[in-house]
C-alpha cells in the first residue's frame, strides 16, 4: 500500500527542534513518502533537522515574520523540489507570561510569529496553489485559543492563537473553490522543549488531573493530526479546528 | 495499513452505495476484518462477502438491545474479539415539523440515537476486554446547525443527541483506552438523497458550499479511519465536520 504522502512536497515551518511538533510532522510525513522542507529561523538547524528525516529533504532559514522571507523560501522549494503540495504553518512562539507581566515586545514576538508569519507563508503558497487546483494548508491554533488559556500561553498567546485559527476558516471559505483546503489542529499540553521550564510538577499534574485521557499529548499525536488533514483521508475537510486535546476541552 | 489486524463493527452497511459500506471497505483496504450489522441480514452477509471472504454481516436492529448483543457476540465469536465500532445506522426523513408524526419520529430518533447508546453497551464491554478502543458515531452537520441539508427537525435532534451522547461517552471511557468520537457529514452522495433532493435544493446546497461540490462516501469513511486508527491516539470527544465548508463555525 502506498504512503499517504507519495511523491507530496511539503514545508513546515517551526521545524528545527527534533522534539518538537513540526519535526515530529515532518517525521511522520516523511514516512508516508512525502519529501521535506523544514523552515526554521537558522539555516544550520533547520538543514540538522531535515538530514535527521533521511536523505533528500531540506532545511532553509526563513524567520516567517518577514514576507519577503517567506517568498523566497517557497520559491526555493518550488525551485528544487518543482512541487509543493502541503504548508504546515507550524512556526509559533509559547509565553506563559501573565497580563501584566508581559510587554509590548513580548506581545510582537508572539503575534508577529504565530499570526502573521500564517499569514505571510499562507500567501506566499497560495498562487502556487491556486495554479494547479489543488493544495492543503494546515494551521496550529490551541486550546487556549479556545478557552482563554488556562494551562500555559498568557493572554497574548491565546489570542494569537484565535487569530490562527479564525484566520484558517477564512482562509478555508475563500480558497475552497480553488479546491485548497485549510484547516487548524488545536492541540491540547504537549511534551515539548516549550514546556522545559515553564510547567511546574504541581501544574503539570493538575493539567493530566483535567485530561480524560490520563496523559499530556505527544508531539507524535499532534503529527498523527497533521497527517490526516495534509492527506486525502480529510478530502472533504475544510474550515474545521480540530481538537487534539484528550479529552480536556469537550465542547 | 492503518487497522492491521483490528476486528470492527459497522451498523446499516449492507448498501453498496451507503456511507455504511464504504466504511467496511475502507477499514478492510487497512487491514481491519469487518463485521456489518444491518436490518437486513442476507444482504449485510452478501455485502460483507462483496469485501472480501474474512468479513461477516449479521442481522441487527439497532433500535433492539437484545438484538445489538446478540449481533455483537456473533461478531466477536466471529473474531476472536473487537477493537472498533462505527455506529452508522440512521433513517433520514426530509419532512417540516408539522409534517412530523409519533412514528416517524420514534423511527428517526430511535435509529440514530438509541441505537448508538444501543451498540456502545454492546460493544464497550469487548473493548474493555482488549485493554482499549475506538467507537465512532455518525452525526451530522444538521445536528450542528438545526437542520439546513436534509432531514426534518427530529433528525437534526437525533444527530445532535448522538454528538452529545459521544462527548459524554469520551469523557467516561477516555482512562480505560477507549476513545470515542463523532463525524459530521455534509450533504453526501448516497441512496439517501437520491429522488429526496430535487435539483434546486441540490445546487444550493452546492453554492453554499466552499468547496462546491457534494460529499462522497469514502470521504467520510476517511474521517472513520483516522478517528479509529492511531493516528487519532489523543483525540477524544470531537465532532469532526466532513462537510466541505458548509458549516464553517
Amino acid at each position: 500500500m502506498p504512503g499517504l504522502l507519495t511523491g507530496r512536497v511539503a514545508i513546515i515551518t517551526g521545524a528545527a527542534s527534533v522534539r518538537g511538533i513540526g519535526w515530529a510532522c515532518g517525521r511522520l510525513f516523511a514516512g508516508e513518502g512525502a519529501t521535506l522542507a523544514l523552515l526554521d529561523l537558522d539555516a544550520g538547524a533547520a538543514q540538522a533537522a531535515a538530514d535527521a528525516l533521511g536523505p533528500g529533504h531540506r532545511g532553509l532559514a526563513c524567520d516567517v515574520r518577514n514576507a519577503a522571507r517567506c517568498e523566497a523560501g517557497v520559491a526555493q522549494v518550488l525551485a528544487e523540489f518543482g512541487r509543493l503540495d502541503i504548508l504546515v504553518n507550524n512556526a509559533g512562539v509559547s509565553q506563559p507570561h501573565h497580563l501584566m507581566d508581559s510587554t509590548q515586545d513580548d506581545y510582537d514576538l508572539v503575534f508577529d510569529s504565530s499570526v502573521r508569519g500564517t499569514y505571510n507563508m499562507s500567501r506566499s503558497v497560495v498562487p502556487h496553489f491556486r495554479r494547479q487546483r489543488s493544495g492543503v494548508i494546515v494551521c496550529m491554533g490551541s486550546v487556549a485559543a479556545q478557552r482563554g488559556g488556562g494551562i500555559l500561553g498568557g493572554p497574548h498567546y491565546a489570542a494569537a492563537k484565535g487569530a490562527v485559527q479564525a484566520m484558517a476558516k477564512a482562509m478555508a471559505r475563500e480558497l475552497g473553490p480553488d479546491n485548497v483546503r485549510v484547516n487548524a489542529l488545536s492541540p491540547g499540553l504537549v511534551e515539548t522543549d516549550l514546556l522545559l521550564g515553564k510547567l511546574t510538577d504541581d501544574g503539570r499534574a493538575r493539567a493530566i488531573a483535567n485530561t480524560p485521557a490520563g496523559r499530556l499529548a505527544r508531539p507524535e499525536d499532534i503529527a498523527g493530526a497533521c497527517l490526516f488533514l495534509a492527506s486525502d483521508l480529510s478530502s472533504f475537510v475544510t474550515g474545521t479546528v480540530l481538537d487534539v486535546n484528550g479529552g480536556l476541552h469537550i465542547h | 495499513m492503518m487497522l492491521a489486524g483490528k476486528c470492527a463493527v459497522v451498523t446499516g452497511g449492507a448498501s453498496p452505495r451507503g456511507i455504511g459500506w464504504a466504511i467496511a471497505m475502507t477499514f478492510a483496504e487497512h487491514g481491519a476484518r469487518v463485521a456489518i450489522l444491518d436490518l437486513r441480514g442476507p444482504e449485510a452477509a452478501e455485502s460483507a462477502a462483496a469485501i472480501g471472504p474474512m468479513h461477516r454481516g449479521f442481522a441487527c436492529d439497532v433500535r433492539d438491545p437484545e438484538a445489538c448483543r446478540t449481533a455483537t457476540a456473533q461478531a466477536a465469536a466471529a473474531f476472536g474479539g473487537l477493537d472498533i465500532l462505527v455506529a452508522n445506522a440512521g433513517v433520514s426523513e426530509p419532512r417540516k415539523l408539522l409534517d412530523i408524526t409519533q412514528e416517524g419520529y420514534d423511527r428517526v430518533v430511535d435509529t440514530s440515537l438509541r441505537g448508538a447508546l444501543n451498540m456502545a453497551q454492546a460493544v464497550v464491554p469487548y473493548l474493555l476486554d482488549r485493554g482499549g478502543g475506538s467507537i465512532v458515531a455518525i452525526g451530522s452537520v444538521s445536528g450542528e446547525r438545526g437542520g439546513g441539508v436534509m432531514g426534518g427537525a427530529h433528525y437534526s435532534a437525533a444527530k445532535g443527541g448522538v454528538h452529545s451522547l459521544v462527548k459524554a461517552m469520551a469523557r467516561e471511557f477516555a482512562a480505560e483506552g477507549i476513545r470515542i468520537n463523532a463525524v459530521a457529514p455534509g450533504l453526501i452522495e448516497t441512496d439517501l438523497i437520491a429522488g429526496r433532493l430535487d435539483a434546486e435544493r441540490r445546487a444550493a446546497v452546492i453554492a453554499a458550499t466552499p468547496m462546491g461540490r457534494i460529499g462522497t462516501p469514502a470521504e467520510v469513511a476517511g474521517a472513520c479511519l483516522f478517528l479509529t486508527s492511531d493516528l487519532a491516539a489523543y483525540v477524544h470527544g470531537v465532532t469532526l465536520d466532513v462537510n466541505g465548508g458548509l458549516h464553517i463555525h
